[in-house]
């Protein structure tokens, strides 16, 4: 062991700043490009309608411009493609975001949002409504399946003793099971024609039912939780060695993981109940991001929302279009991109292990 | 500083794992802190640390470190644990950068004086030359000073340290201990969880000896590590010889 020499650790921290800023620049364009996918994303669909009837219909909506279109067409852009791309954005950014925290908090790469029985819990109450006709909205429905099932997956957890990582990935395995049995036999029992098709729709995630009442859910949610998750970021970092390591380091451990593991379930319940559960987001691309920004938390949370946001966008206008006059559940999408990432990153971590 | 441990006493699953631990930690010297297996060692200095919930009282000079707040207390003394590892990726400066959490707010990026301290650290820690290389990557004597560095940037007046010397090579673990008795030179209190009887004999001046729960012997290296004391905590014979260039103990271990 020869003593270092001042000079390497002298510029080491230059190379990084220089890192540092090339990452603070492609925020702005990341920024920008979500921004470009809303406004291309709504132009694309099986409606005959041109690039600039389009636009113009928005602008008329916002009083920036007139449109001269018939109330149907300017309703497949107004009603139908406008919350859809918008909806698929904040489901994005909010699965994305929610992934990157359960994995962080439990220290396990292939954590993900539905981790605690969220989906489950949300498939049980939409495929209710949708089976029994009850007259409460199918966002409410699941919402409230999807919180049923995150306190029953803490309760349980908190009767095995101290809640620790595994317990509530233990916890959550049991109540998604149990749920999920309940929902597959309220199916087999009830299910004919028409509901069937609409069923396996949420079971595999769609975004079919975007309104501007699930712009609203999504939205909200996304700017009341997501956004204060995003400054927790340098409090994850300090769980990278795990949690009496993050105490030593003056993290209230047991506060920290109560609030992020509430604000995130919240969030992913939001984002279930408008979409039903589209799977592999939450798990694959906060991986895919840390290939690519680091570990590090105050970089991670905001370019997995931003890239989520981005990446919903077009494979929901897939989903809409690809199969014309058919649609695709996005959740059949997802997975068909995530499942190969997901083997990657496996690879991967196999090598450095 | 001088550290107080006043009856530290931690029950996990209805067991004691510690029971009225009291001793001091002099200032200025590196304390060794030795027992079998299961004696309780881990468990002290997390219990010092904060980290685990125990009765009894720590104080360091006037402070009463277990009524501290987190963050202060996390700026006043450092633990390296032993074994620990990340799943996720990180360069060896970026772990070393978590060292400056509490004495941050949650949301600022770290300034250029955080930069100094991490940079210091990791001279002091001998881990500069790695510094952006993948933690994955690196051997176990690497990654004990990359812990080491990390803790080194929690400007800690107290060192608590699990095992520092386990998994390295003689080489290497001369080099840590050299390390902590500078360390304390400057005026940190330094306790470390030591195996080798024989190196804390050679670099502790200080020696706290722990058995089953409780303080078997405390005091002055020299005049504490006797043959009996051996004998009666490890249930081992043994001679303690004089270290010929040094003149400290050395022990000598018989079948």
């Amino acid at each position: 062991m020869t003593a270092p020499t001042l000079a390497p650790a002298g510029t080491r921290p230059v190379t990084r700043r220089v890192r540092t800023a090339t990452l603070a620049l492609t925020a702005p364009l990341l920024l920008a490009a979500l921004a470009v996918s809303v406004v291309v994303a709504v132009t694309i669909g099986p409606a005959d309608l041109s690039t600039g009837e389009v636009w113009r219909s928005i602008g008329s909506h916002l009083g920036l411009a007139t449109s001269d279109l018939t109330l149907l067409r300017d309703g497949i852009v107004w009603e139908l493609r406008l919350p859809r791309v918008l909806t698929a954005a904040a489901v994005g950014a909010g699965l994305a975001v929610s992934g990157a925290v359960m994995q962080a908090l439990t220290r396990n790469p292939l954590a993900d949002p539905y981790l605690l029985g969220l989906s489950s819990g949300a498939s049980l109450g939409a495929v209710l409504v949708l089976l029994t006709g009850l007259s409460v909205s199918l966002t409410g429905a699941a919402f409230t399946g999807a919180m049923l099932a995150l306190v029953g997956t803490l309760l349980l957890a908190r009767s095995l003793g101290v809640i620790t990582p595994s317990r509530t990935v233990l916890s959550g395995l049991a109540v998604s099971s149990f749920f999920g049995a309940i929902t597959s036999l309220v199916i087999f029992w009830n299910t004919q024609g028409d509901s069937y098709r609409q069923i396996l729709n949420w079971l595999l995630g769609s975004l079919a039912g975007a309104d501007w009442d699930t712009v609203r859910v999504s939205w909200i949610t996304l700017l009341l939780i997501g956004l204060p998750v995003v400054f927790f970021g340098r409090v994850l970092d300090a769980f990278a060695f795990g949690d009496t390591a993050a105490a030593a380091l003056g993290v209230n451990v047991s506060r920290t993981r109560w609030l992020l593991l509430g604000g995130t379930a919240l969030l992913t319940g939001a984002m279930v109940a408008v979409s039903g559960s589209i799977g592999f987001i939450g798990l694959v691309l906060p991986n895919a991001v840390r290939l690519v920004v680091g570990s590090r938390h105050r970089l991670l949370l905001p370019y997995s929302a931003l890239v989520g946001a981005i990446f919903m966008i077009w494979v929901d206008t897939g989903a809409r279009t690809l199969f014309e006059p058919r649609e695709l559940p996005v959740g059949i999408i997802t997975v068909l991109v995530g499942a190969p990432v997901f083997v990657m990153v496996l690879l991967r971590n196999r090598e450095r292990a | 500083m001088t550290l107080q441990a006043h009856a530290i006493s931690v029950e996990l699953g209805g067991r004691l794992i510690l029971d009225e631990v009291t001793f001091a930690a002099p200032a200025g010297r590196v304390t060794a802190l030795v027992g079998p297996n299961g004696a309780g060692k881990s468990t002290l200095l997390r219990a010092l640390a904060g980290t685990q919930r125990a009765r009894g009282a720590v104080r360091f000079g006037e402070v009463d470190l277990l009524a501290l707040p987190r963050k202060e207390r996390a700026r006043t003394l450092a633990l390296v644990e032993q074994d620990v590892h990340s799943e996720f990726s990180l360069t060896v400066r970026q772990a070393v950068e978590l060292g400056r959490t509490p004495h941050q707010s949650s949301w600022s990026w770290g300034s250029a004086d955080d930069e100094a301290v991490v940079a210091s650290a990791l001279q002091r820690a001998q881990a500069a030359e790695f510094a952006g290389r993948q933690l994955g990557t690196l051997s176990g004597g690497e990654r004990q000073r990359v812990q080491l560095a990390r803790a080194l940037a929690q400007e800690p007046r107290l060192l608590l340290l699990d095992e520092p010397t386990n998994h390295l090579d003689v080489r290497a673990q001369l080099h840590t201990l050299a390390l902590l008795q500078d360390l304390a030179a400057d005026g940190i209190t330094v306790i470390a969880a030591l195996h080798d009887l024989s190196l804390a004999a050679e670099f502790c001046d200080h020696l706290v000896v722990l058995a089953a729960g409780r303080i078997a012997a405390a005091g002055e290296t020299t005049t504490t590590l006797t043959a009996d004391l051996i004998e009666a905590t490890y249930g081992v014979t043994a001679d303690v010889l004089v270290h010929p260039r040094s003149g400290r103990p050395l022990i000598a271990f018989s079948r």
